[in-house]
């Protein structure tokens, strides 16, 4: 079925074929080994830049190439690593969070089960800018497979060479280990992550000072996405020009890789130009809308981003062009939902996450997020007021005064149901029940 | 008491670390190896290992999706219940889950086998719905594909 807004992807299959990098060498069953990495120019930008980079200048160059951070931000990757000062003391400690426990996410481990090596280099590289001696990857628990394989290709690379002390005859030492979570959704959030590394109850931690100048065991201690580090031997590589040159419009720059999950036919991570149009991830990339299902919304970046409707189904998938209309990209993760699903339950699910993983050390996100989690379990039942969706609006406005980012990520879905879909809620009180499951199309 | 070899080479890995605590978990998981789960013994154990008060270990162990402090099952299944599993019919599945097992969210089969668990979120949102079990993931999941490994599961195990 073709809707009006899908029009303008009416171009030949071909056109929709664009050059992947980092998804390039998937294969239905394996990863890239080392040789075959090596084969595919892999570990030569690491030689390369040790031999002729000092650690400033690979972050300028990278600073240059406009790197992003692509855990859900969007800091420029640079910045990032210039925050560390140039008098900071040693030892310095570079982390890869790898925990992407985002509702809807899952580009890490499908990047991981791709190229591991891509990411072991990015980090010996990233390490080196910084001036680190040991690197983290913080991976979860429901990635266990994964821990062991980095693990295994982590002693392939120390045997080549690329691992250790003064690594390729450089004089830089460098070792990287893998962490496992004991698996809760804070522990993606970064000042968290370094509590959990350390031991500690992962409850966030407000900078000053920022974990670059004083982080692990009080020292700098830089933390990325996996898919920002393994960017950067690419880029290294080719340089900024082609960097850009990847990403579909102006507005933003390399591939993003895009996950789409719910009522769509094809559900995946997809590698696409960064800036790629939602229309044209949903339609053509995850194969359009299932058999019966109509667009009615998205969350275009995981459980804590805010919900999309159809106004916005053209709109470029980019940082920029996601934050100009008010919304966030996040982490990319783009959950797609139906005309037959009911929103406040789908939110009420939501907040039920929420309240389950939040860490409890702040009030407003220990109490606030059950209190809104009740409210919509009575409007969903069918016991809900009018007055509970002015209730609701303000529980959300004090929720932004929790002490990290987690509160307002929560709320972020529940505020845009407000705002796009207050009939959707009213119904619920006036009718007194669930107009969805009154049909029976919920589940 | 654990082996005195495993007790080695966990002192062997906690040496490795910047700090012993830093293997707070990786300790605990392989006790729970041992005992199952977290009892007062392994606690005893661990505490000794990490330096660390049973207090601080508590910390951790009650914040932990995957540190049991209670009982539990050989086989622990966390099931997704996050938005995307949810919307691809969580709810029947569950519901097939509990019948097939005889037993509700947070409880333990009467032969110790299962424990069913609710779970965030588990990064399988292309295969969903999708369930853990002993971290090992189950996606495409229909209630056919669920008596099938609950099938395996019993079939490999000796009869009691």
């Amino acid at each position: 079925m073709k809707n009006w807004w899908q029009k303008d992807n009416q171009k030949n299959k071909e056109e929709y074929q664009y050059p992947r990098v980092l998804l390039k060498n998937r294969k239905p069953d394996r990863i890239l080994t080392l040789e075959e990495y090596k084969l595919d120019e892999g570990y030569i930008a690491l030689e390369e830049t040790l031999k002729n980079l000092k650690p400033k200048e690979v972050i300028q160059k990278i600073d240059e190439a406009g790197v992003r951070g692509r855990g859900g931000a969007g800091f420029p990757l640079g910045k990032k690593w210039l925050s560390v000062p140039d008098d900071a003391p040693f030892p310095r400690y570079f982390v890869v969070n790898c925990d992407e426990m985002e509702p809807g996410t899952f580009k890490d481990r499908v990047l991981l089960h791709t190229n591991p090596h891509n990411l072991i280099e990015g980090m010996i590289i990233s390490g080196y800018a910084v001036s680190a001696c040991k690197g983290f990857i913080f991976v979860r628990p429901s990635y266990e497979t994964l821990s062991q394989i980095l693990e295994r290709e982590l002693e392939i690379a120390r045997k080549a060479g690329y691992l250790g002390e003064n690594i390729l005859g450089s004089g830089f030492s460098f070792d990287i280990v893998v962490h496992r979570s004991g698996g809760r959704y804070i522990c993606g959030e970064a000042t968290a992550l370094l509590n959990a590394i350390q031991g500690n109850r992962p409850n966030p931690k407000q900078p000053p000072p920022y974990p670059t100048s004083k982080g692990m065991w009080g020292k700098p201690t830089v933390t990325n996405n996996v898919e920002t580090v393994v960017w950067v031997p690419h880029v290294l590589r080719h340089g900024a020009r082609w960097y850009k040159s990847l990403a579909a419009g102006r507005e933003g720059e390399g591939t993003k890789l895009y996950c789409v999950s719910g009522k769509v036919k094809n559900p995946g991570c997809f590698e696409l130009p960064m800036g790629t149009r939602l229309s044209e991830i949903i339609d053509i990339h995850a194969g359009g809308m299932q058999e019966g299902s109509e667009f009615k919304a998205c969350l275009p970046g995981g459980a804590s981003t805010r919900f999309m409707t159809n106004k916005y189904y053209n709109i470029k998938m980019d940082f920029d062009s996601v934050k100009k209309v008010g919304h966030r990209l996040g982490t990319g993760a783009i959950i797609v939902f139906d005309q037959n699903t009911c929103l406040v339950d789908a939110v009420l699910n939501l907040m039920e996450f929420f309240a389950r993983e939040s860490c409890g050390w702040c009030t407003p996100c220990r109490e606030g997020i059950p209190y809104i989690r009740d409210l919509l379990l009575q409007i969903e039942n069918g016991e809900g007021k009018a007055e509970f969706v002015g209730m609701l609006r303000d529980m959300s406005r004090h929720l932004w005064n929790s002490y990290c980012a987690f509160a307002p990520g929560a709320v972020s879905p529940l505020e845009s149901l407000i705002t796009y879909f207050e009939d959707e809620i009213f119904q619920h009180i006036w009718e007194k029940k669930c107009p969805f499951k009154e049909k029976g199309f919920m589940f | 008491m654990i082996a005195a070899d495993l007790k080695e080479k966990l002192r062997k890995e906690i040496r490795k670390a910047e700090t012993p605590r830093e293997k707070a978990v990786d300790v605990m998981v392989e006790l729970q190896k041992v005992y199952g789960w977290m009892t007062d013994e392994a606690m005893g154990e661990a505490s000794e290992l990490l330096g660390m008060t049973l207090t601080e270990l508590e910390e951790l162990t009650t914040f932990y999706n995957f540190i049991f402090r209670e009982p539990v099952g050989k086989y622990v299944i966390h099931v997704c219940d996050s938005v995307v599993c949810w919307m691809n019919g969580y709810q029947a599945l569950l519901d097939h889950l509990k019948d097939r097992l005889g037993i509700e969210m947070g409880e333990t089969t009467s032969d110790n086998l299962f424990t069913l668990l609710p779970d965030c979120c588990i990064g399988y949102c292309d295969r969903a719905p999708a369930m853990l079990i002993n971290r090992r993931v189950q996606g495409n999941l229909t209630p056919e594909k669920i008596d099938t490994i609950i099938d395996q599961i019993r079939a490999g195990e000796p009869k009691s």
